[in-house]
Order: C-alpha cells, then structure tokens, then sequence
C-alpha cells in the first residue's frame, strides 16, 4: 500500500509529536538539575541560563549516590535473574508440555498484575517484618521477581512458541534429558528472546518505587528511595530533586539505549516473521 | 542388532482412539515400511516406538525388554523427521555429533564417527556450515548422518522424502536402500507413497484407520491384497473395481458375471460365497489389453502418454473409468470405442465384507 507524500508527512509528524511528548519531562528534568533553586522556581520558566552542577554536588554531600545505585544494580539484577530462573522451566513446561489447564494458568498469572499492589502491603509488609526481611536487599529481589514472573513467564512462553517441538524431539531422540534439553537447544534458540524478557525485567525493576519506598529504609533502599528522599515535607527543592532523579534515572536511560535493538527485536519477536 | 515386537498397542486421545490395537514383530535388520493414508495412524504409530508419545495400552519391548515406560532418550533408537528438525544453532558437525556429546564421548572418537558418517552420505565439505546453508537434499542427509552417527538399534523415519522435489526423491530413495544394505540396520519407515513402500520395504504394513489391514512383502501385498482395501491402495495407477455377482463356482474357480452381463472365469477359492452373493471384481491396469475381440467394450476417454508406458481411460457405463496400461508404442486415441481383454487369472475378487477370495495358485515371486 502505498501512502501518498501528505499522509506520510503526517505521520512523521504524529511520530515527532509524541516522542517529543514523551522525552519532554526528561528534557525538562535534566535542564532543571542545571538550575540553581532560584532559577528553577522562576517564572516564566528559564530556557537560556549558566548551567552550574552545585545541585548534583549538594545532592551527592546529602546522600551517598553510590550506595544506593549498587544497590539498585543488585536488586534489579538479582530480581530479574531470580525471576528468569523460576521462569524458564515454567515456561518450558507450558509451551512444550501443556495440560489442559495451561492457558488458565497463565490467565490467571496475568490477572494478578491487575491486582493494585497496595491491596496486598499490609499481609507482605507483615510476612516481611516477621520473617526479618525489612530493608534487605534479599527482601526486595524476592519481591522484584514475584512482581515480574507473570510478565517474564508470558514473554517467555510466547518465544518458546515459536521454537518447533519437533526440534527438541529429535533432542530427546538423540538422548537429551530436560535440563539438557533446555541448556542445550531451547536456550540457544531462544536466546534474543531471553535476553530481552530479561532487559525488560531489569528496567521494570530499576523503576519500581512502590516496594522499595515501603519495605525500605536505609540499608537497602535503591535510587527511587534516594529520589524520595529529596521530596521533603518543608518544601520542594526542584533543582536537587531534578539533579537527584537524573542521577537515579542516568544509568538505565544508557543502559536502554545501548539495549535498545535488543528490547525492540524481543518485543517484536514473532511478530513479523 | 535389534527385534522389535508390539502387542495389542492402543492410543487414545481422550475418547478418541487413534491407534486401536496393533500386533506387529520386526525382525533384526529388517526394512519396515508403515504405509497407509493420512490420518491412518503411521506417524503416531512410529512416534509410540520412539517414545514421543505415550502408548495408552499394550506392550512394545525392544530386544525382548518391555520398554514402555522408558523415555526416548533411553531407548535407543534414531529418528528422522519429516522436516530434518536439524539443530539450527549448530552446524552440520555439530549437529551429527550431538548425540555423542549428551553421552559424553570424547572428541576424538566423536570427530572420527561424525566423519566415517559424513563420509557414508558425501556431506564431508560441509560440516563446517550451518543447516540454514545446506539445500533441501543435503538437510536430510545431515538429518540422517545425525541417526547414523548413534548406531542405534532401530532407524525410524517419518516421511523424510515428503518435502524433497520429486528427482531428489528418488535419489534418496536409491541411497536410503543402499544405506540399509551398508549399515544392516533394523529400519521402519513412514510414508503415505506407495512408490516408497514397494520398493524399499522388507514388509510392507498397510495401516488404516488404526489398524493393521495387512502385513507382507511388497509383492504378497500386490498379488495377494487380503482386501479391498490393500487392493486398491497398494499399486499405482491404482486397480481397477467392478461390482458383480458370483453366476457359479467349481474347483477351477468362480465364475463372476458384471453388471454390463459379461462372464469373467477367476481362479480363486469360493470359501463361503454363494452363487448370486455380490462381489467385487479387481482388475489391475496391466491385466486389461487392448484387443479387437476383448469381453469388455467402452469408449478411450483419455490418453496418458508417459512414453515408456501409455494409461488409457476407458469409459464404460457408470463405473469410473478403467485404467488400462499399455506400452508407448499404443496409438489409441480419445473419444474413440475400444474393446478390452481381461487376464482372469490375474483378477481378484472381493466379498461383499471387503475380504479377498483367496487365489488357487500363489504368484510365482511371491514364496
């Protein structure tokens, strides 16, 4: 089909549009980290200012960055390892060997995303403080792979779709048990698939503020708590809340972008053949 | 190096039974062909020996050992399916080698037995490709140097002609008997072609439906079909069948009269049939001749010339064509008369239950 010049321009534009749209607050935000606090309070909002780092230098003298990045690395990447380690088998499982139950199993895996998360804080905040994991880290993977098993196992489940059983059939013919079966031929076929469910859960963790901000205090909150934590009750602080959530945001903005073929050819995996 | 035998093998998916009852043995070295229409059950038969698929009843032992229970990966053999399901990740070594790794046998040896098979099927410049780099022909030799590379009891194969161009095919074909008689292997093979069955098969099991029509060689099937329905599916082009009454019977054979009131004399046993049940007359293509003074008369509807061999399509009456083979040289023409002579001797008569009224004499290549 092919668009005439005006449609086409059109389209471009919408496209501009809202990427614009969407890289706006960033935009905005790393500006005003730039800011000093006056400047980032005033009206009509300032476009063309010195740009001064004070606000990243006052932030970082506050709070110790690195200590909650690495924490923030440890959890995500814990959680997401964790959830791909349930995931995987639970997938194999469903795609290779599924009963008849299968697909409302992973309906019902689904629908417990649906569920608002504070419905379910106050039985977690309970099992949490009796089981002593309140601002641990070990705490928190738990809770991050929990939170991301339903998405993982679905992603998973819709590549291993794709891989042809009769593939792993003549693994088995030619004497492969399960792990050797997964280790060996599901893995390999399916890797870009697993290595983009895997980035997708990684950036889900980095970004989820629900849990850490209450389950967290100091020892092993991550970088949405340190943001958090220039959002004070005596007054906003813009310029060292901006500074603060560039920081936090910094590494998983880079880590995307160099990921970005990755996530893109997961997500569209299957879709076009 | 093997024997296989299946007793009473049933599968069933929930109510439904696809495989109803098999009982079959498969000698040591023996070239086993499933042969039957789609949907017959041969594939899922094959898939129960190799252990893809769980038998609901019955037993099958490998070498007299029950092996029902025990998981593909355990049993010994090698399969080839229908679309190579070659590993695509690996190449063709690695591939052909798999299975010895899983087993962990040391490189050495596998390198060597990888080589000695690709050496067997001509793949040795390619071992180093990937599947995704090899034609339809080469896919499959890789898929069956893979089986050849385990030295396993049994060979199964599924199809594995079915998605090659016609002239690959019978190459493969050639090369696939050659291979049985190289490797004296205990091979059984799936095929819905007729033209593989006759011509690489030991035995022949003709499968319908779920269950065995009839077990034989490939020339017990041609000469002596137990049925209506080996008759009509085992030869191509396929026999011809006229419905008809039994008019007498004597210790010469059973005189049958069609409905058109021609008498053809057929020497076989009358058994139980009595004069005037309803039979059904089989003619193969080659036992009807183009003669001015033949019993049949009807009118060249069609003429396929393959050039080494002519098949007419001789309309008569109601009946579906005749299909009568000739030589090339024929120069019958379309939408002229013709009369046909019968070979008696090499007709078949089928009951009205569909049973083969047996022959008095048994063809002279079939022992």
């Amino acid at each position: 089909m092919e668009r005439s010049l005006t449609q086409r321009a059109l389209i471009t534009a919408l496209g501009w549009g809202i990427a614009l749209l969407l890289f706006f607050p960033i935009f905005w935000m790393v500006l005003t980290s730039l800011k000093t606090e006056t400047g980032a309070i005033a009206t009509p909002p300032q476009l063309i200012f010195r740009p001064s780092l004070s606000s990243y230098i006052d932030v970082q003298e506050r709070a110790d960055y690195l200590r909650f990045a690495l924490n923030s690395v440890l959890i995500s990447v814990g959680g997401s390892v964790l959830a791909l380690a349930f995931a995987i088998p639970a997938a194999y499982s469903m795609a290779f060997h599924p009963s008849p139950r299968t697909r409302g199993t992973l309906l019902w895996m689904l629908s417990t995303k649906m569920l608002p998360p504070v419905g379910v804080l106050v039985p977690i905040y309970l099992l949490f403080r009796n089981a002593g994991l309140l601002d641990t880290q070990f705490g928190l993977i738990v809770i991050y792979a929990l939170m991301n098993l339903p998405i993982v196992v679905w992603m998973l489940f819709t590549f291993y779709k794709e891989v042809p059983n009769e593939i792993l059939e003549a693994g088995r013919m030619d004497g492969a048990r399960t792990w050797s079966e997964v280790w060996f031929l599901l893995l390999p076929l399916t890797l870009p698939g697993v290595a983009s469910t895997g980035l997708l859960s990684l950036i889900l963790c980095w970004n989820e503020a629900f849990w850490s901000l209450n389950l967290t205090s100091s020892g092993a909150a991550p970088l949405t708590t340190f943001i958090a934590s220039f959002s004070s009750p005596e007054g906003l602080f813009f310029a060292k809340l901006s500074a603060a959530s560039t920081a936090a945001v910094a590494p998983i903005l880079v880590f995307g972008w160099l990921s970005q073929r990755q996530l893109v050819r997961g997500l569209t995996f299957g879709a076009v053949k | 190096m093997a024997t296989l035998t299946l007793r009473g093998l049933r599968k069933s998916y929930g109510a439904v039974e696809a495989i109803k009852g098999i009982d079959l043995d498969v000698e040591d070295r023996e070239f086993v062909v499933f042969v039957g229409p789609s949907g017959c059950g041969k594939s899922t038969l094959l898939r129960m020996i190799a252990g893809l698929e769980a038998i609901t009843a019955g037993d099958l032992t490998i070498d007299g050992k029950r092996v029902n229970d025990v998981g593909p990966a355990d049993r010994g053999l090698a399969m080839v399916f229908q679309s190579y399901a070659l590993y695509p990740h690996m190449t063709v070594r690695q591939n052909m080698g798999f299975a010895l790794r899983l087993a962990r046998v040391p490189r050495a040896e596998r390198d060597r037995k990888v080589e000695a098979a690709a050496a067997i099927l001509q793949l040795g410049p390619y071992l180093d490709r990937t599947p995704k780099e090899l034609s339809g022909g080469q896919r499959q030799r890789v898929a069956i140097g893979r089986s050849i590379v385990r030295n396993p009891k049994v060979f199964l194969f599924d199809e594995p002609l079915s998605n090659l161009d016609a002239a690959l095919r019978g190459q493969m074909r050639i090369e696939l008997a050659r291979l049985h008689e190289e490797l004296q292997a205990t091979m059984i093979y799936v095929t819905h072609d007729q033209v593989e069955a006759m011509t690489m098969a030991d035995k022949i099991v003709v499968l319908q439906a779920g269950r065995v029509e009839q077990v034989g060689t490939p020339l017990q099937l041609y000469h002596h079909p137990a049925n209506l329905f080996v008759g009509g599916f085992i030869g191509s082009p396929r026999m011809n069948m006229l419905p008809g009454r039994i008019a007498s019977s004597d210790a010469a054979g059973v005189t049958v009269e069609l409905a058109s009131g021609v008498r053809l004399k057929v020497p076989v046993e009358p058994g139980a049939a009595q004069p005037g049940d309803a039979v059904t007359l089989g003619i193969r293509p080659e036992a009807l001749m183009a003669r001015t003074d033949g019993e049949l008369a009807g009118e060249v509807q069609l003429v396929e010339r393959l050039g080494g061999l002519t098949l007419l399509h001789v309309g008569h009456g109601a009946d579906l064509p005749l299909i009568v083979q000739t030589d090339g040289a024929d120069a019958s023409r379309a939408r002229t008369p013709i009369r046909l002579a019968v070979d008696a001797a090499a007709c078949h008569l089928f009951a009205a239950n569909g049973i083969t009224l047996p022959h008095l004499v048994t063809h002279r290549l079939v022992a």
